[in-house]
């Protein structure tokens, strides 16, 4: 095919792809048809918003998805439980050791040796969990001042993201798609003086924290522009299936890492902050940063934890091998499972049937958290300005991997 | 509640003869319904008081393959403030897999019964606006599909690489 021309002319190519949901017709004389996206930096990725608006006011959005598609769940239906590790990572991006926890999690109590993980194993998967939760907060804080127009936070915020990408780096090899978490395991222990370094940036991390909150946050224009904005009632944000820091933003104490108590942590000490109203209404997009904002400090906490954990009761030895329990075949019994963890952005799920006779599963779904928390945008949106669109899309904090998976 | 006493109020609640089979193998313990009434049954397992699955956490369409000739759609249900999971499975007819919309109870079902409709050509009855979600509107196929074969050509552009 090299030496021929692949493209033809053909009228019926000249149609959209994917069809706006309102037709000009329809729309009363006033309101017309805005399209932001799919390459708009306010969508944080390749995501189209259908906007119908009456002057400044949005009457409807539709968010039309697709365009990062790879067909995660196809992919993982050829590939060995292990080999799909890596387009896991691929999926949420900006959190890829959370994801790759919960899956290696899933396919170890599907081979029933979830219990058998050594400690130190769990304690640094947490570690590094947490560290990445920290990333992808800062990302979603940093970016979502840019999206209202303070240029500061995300350079601050991108900032201390690179002490941890590093950290990261220094770990796994990799800046963002790790690979790290394997099933049954590691893929390697911590380097030798990683655990000095992580303290060190942990202390350097708080006053930067409170700075950024300080500035930010509490910022008059910040609150003048998020408080009040894009009320979710709790209600509602259940029946959407929301989890994650938006749940938390409406007030409920929901996290899954309490409620399943998954890894370790239950032998961990951290609060669940939820949002309160404290400037405006509870639930609206302050609330959902604030909430962001106090995660952040929890995580330094289980950080700090952990790094006690790694440096007394389950410190390096010279025959520790993270890779001792991770099997050599993965070939779980016939069954179906769906494992849960918490991620930045919400419940992150996995379905799984294994058909017993393969290592390969039959069926490999991925509940994404961004993907269920955007169906709220039109509810939250609608009646809103078209500015306060911006401000509340960006306080959903949305990744698009995990979206179009 | 733990799976037994889940599954006997539920048997009480819809009747014995609602529940197909039940699933240990699965995790969380699963329950399979027929299809017809499963809207109403699904209302009653939202609304009981002692049930009061108030999220849908996900939906997973699942296909059999040509052999088997049949579908699956497995809902994942969880109530927050009792702390309790269950899986529901619907078994479904391979050559013409139609099922009621749950959107009206969980709004969370709108898009994920998208996808479901998108990737495995599920059709569910009543659904607000069921269009494709991911692919592209005019996509051939459904590729989650066992016996999927992509199309050659897309607006003409080669779809194999």
């Amino acid at each position: 095919m090299a030496d021929t021309v692949q493209y033809i002319f053909d009228r019926k190519n000249l149609n959209q792809s994917e069809p706006q949901k309102y037709r000009e017709e329809d729309l009363r004389r006033e309101e017309m048809i805005i399209n932001i996206g799919p390459q708009h930096p306010s969508t944080h990725g390749v995501l189209r918003l259908e906007v119908v608006a009456s002057g400044e006011e949005v009457v409807d959005v539709i968010p039309h998805l697709g365009y990062l598609h790879r067909c995660f769940e196809k992919h993982a239906e050829s590939l060995p439980f292990n080999q799909s590790l890596p387009f896991v990572d691929r999926m949420d991006y900006l959190a890829a050791m959370n994801s790759e926890h919960a899956f290696a999690m899933g396919v170890e109590r599907m081979l029933g040796i979830e219990d058998k993980i050594p400690k130190r194993v769990e304690y640094i998967r947490v570690l590094v969990a947490e560290l990445n939760r920290l990333a992808s907060h800062f990302v979603a804080l940093g970016s979502y001042g840019m999206d209202i127009g303070a240029v500061t936070s995300f350079f601050w915020m991108v900032r201390d993201r690179e002490h941890i990408l590093r950290l990261l780096e220094w770990v796994s090899g990799a800046r963002m798609l790790y690979n790290y978490i394997w099933v049954g395991g590691l893929f390697y222990d911590l380097p030798v003086g990683f655990e000095g370094r992580c303290k060190e940036f942990v202390d350097y991390l708080k006053p930067k924290l409170s700075e950024f909150e300080k500035v930010v946050i509490e910022n008059k224009i910040f609150v003048d522009r998020t408080a009040n904005v894009g009320v979710l009632p709790l209600d509602l944000a259940i029946n959407y299936g929301i989890t994650g820091p938006m749940l938390r933003g409406s007030g409920l104490k929901y996290d899954i890492r309490r409620a399943d108590g998954y890894s370790v942590y239950p032998e961990l000490d951290f609060e669940v902050p939820v949002g309160k109203g404290e400037m405006g209404t509870t639930g609206d997009c302050w609330d959902r940063t604030w909430v962001r904002v106090r995660e952040c400090y929890e995580s330094i906490r289980i950080i700090e934890q952990a790094l006690v954990q790694l440096t007394g009761d389950h410190k390096r030895t010279r025959d520790f091998d993270p890779r001792a329990m991770v099997p050599k075949k993965i070939r779980p019994k016939a069954q179906d499972l769906y494992v849960r963890a918490e991620n930045p952005k919400g419940e992150t799920g996995f379905f799984f049937r294994a058909d017993g006779r393969s290592d390969i599963p039959f069926r490999c779904k991925a509940r994404g958290a961004s993907f269920t928390n955007l169906s709220i945008i039109s509810e939250i949106a609608r009646g809103g300005l078209i500015a306060d669109l911006i401000a509340i899309f960006g306080s959903i904090d949305i990744v698009l991997g995990e979206v179009d998976r | 509640m733990t799976f037994e006493e889940l599954t006997t109020h539920i048997e009480n609640l819809l009747g014995a003869e609602a529940i197909l089979r039940i699933d240990e193998q699965c995790t969380p313990g699963a329950i399979e319904l027929a299809p017809t009434d499963l809207l109403k049954h699904m209302e009653v397992l939202h609304a009981d008081e002692q049930l009061y699955f108030d999220q849908l956490s996900c939906i997973t369409g699942l296909d059999n393959g040509p052999e088997a000739n049949s579908m699956e759609i497995i809902y994942q249900l969880y109530s927050i403030p009792f702390n309790h999971h269950l899986t529901i499975k619907v078994k479904l007819d391979r050559e013409a897999p139609v099922v009621s919309s749950l959107s009206s109870v969980w709004k969370t079902a709108d898009w994920h019964e998208r996808e479901a409709y998108d990737l495995l050509g599920i059709h569910f009855e009543g659904h607000p606006d069921l269009r494709r979600i991911l692919l592209p509107a005019d996509w051939e196929g459904h590729p989650l599909r066992k016996d999927y074969k992509h199309q050659e050509y897309y607006r003409g552009v080669k779809v194999a690489y």
